[in-house]
């Protein structure tokens, strides 16, 4: 229960402060702490998603960067790639599924490493972009 | 006018579709596929392509998690103690995070992700 709340607190700190990686984190956790395989760890990964997301958009709202228009229309036109995506995931072999799910996470890390050493934007130096 | 509102939901159509997809099949939110897709496709800026995308993600992840129940993969009780703690985690993360560097801990949760995708690639059991 203690490491439940644990990575709940961490996935949701480097959540916060990075902008991504709420499930990144989750699913990895969920099977190395808690000891659930690696669909049961998705599954579950995507019910603490919920409330993360709820209080994450609220809060983006107040500082007005949430277009709610397109957010709801976004997420009802996704109903369709979410079922067929568990379904694919039930149907795969486990093994499909870590490795799918361990490039996932390594273009993620790329993401990261190119966004950290990236000039910082606003620069007045930094060169214009073509 | 109408044709452009038309191409506008068949760009989204196509977004939500692919970030639903990922979502069901990876258990992540989506957003890594949304908000980049939003700043290029729909000319987006980064913040409102995130938060826009975290509206689009309670949708597609409590569609997923029903359709995960139903084939019985769901474990509530381990969901709720991490995902409530998560949202104090978020809460936190966001205040710090105008007043610290973040990239040191973009790093950090970088190399985080390498160890965890190496353990996942070459740990055969």
């Amino acid at each position: 229960m203690i490491e439940a709340i644990l990575i709940g607190l961490t996935a949701g700190l480097f959540a916060g402060l990075l902008g991504v990686g709420g499930g990144a984190l989750f699913v990895p956790a969920l099977t190395i702490f808690l000891g659930l395989g690696q669909i049961e760890a998705e599954a579950t990964s995507l019910l603490a998603i919920i409330p993360v997301a709820l209080v994450g958009a609220w809060r983006q709202r107040a500082h007005g960067n949430v277009d709610m228009r397109t957010g709801l229309l976004l997420g009802t036109l996704a109903v369709g790639g979410a079922v067929a995506g568990v379904a694919v995931a039930n149907a795969v072999p486990r093994r499909a599924l870590e490795i799918g799910f361990a490039l996932l996470i390594l273009y993620v890390a790329s993401q990261l490493v190119r966004r950290a050493l990236a000039p910082p934007t606003g620069e007045s130096r930094a060169p214009a972009r073509p | 006018m109408a044709r452009m509102l038309a191409r506008r939901t068949i760009t989204l159509a196509a977004i939500g579709t692919l970030a639903g997809l990922f979502s069901g099949l990876f258990g992540v939110g989506g957003g890594v596929v949304m908000v980049p897709l939003l700043v290029l496709w729909l000319g987006f800026g980064e913040r409102q392509a995130t938060g826009t995308s975290l509206a689009a993600i309670t949708i597609i992840a409590a569609v997923a998690v029903a359709v995960h129940g139903a084939y019985g993969n769901l474990h509530v009780r381990e969901g709720l103690l991490v995902g409530v703690p998560a949202v104090a985690g978020v809460l936190i993360g966001i205040e710090l995070q105008p007043r610290i560097s973040t990239r040191t801990i973009s790093l950090v949760f970088a190399a985080l992700l390498v160890i965890v995708a190496a353990d996942l690639l070459f740990e055969f059991g």
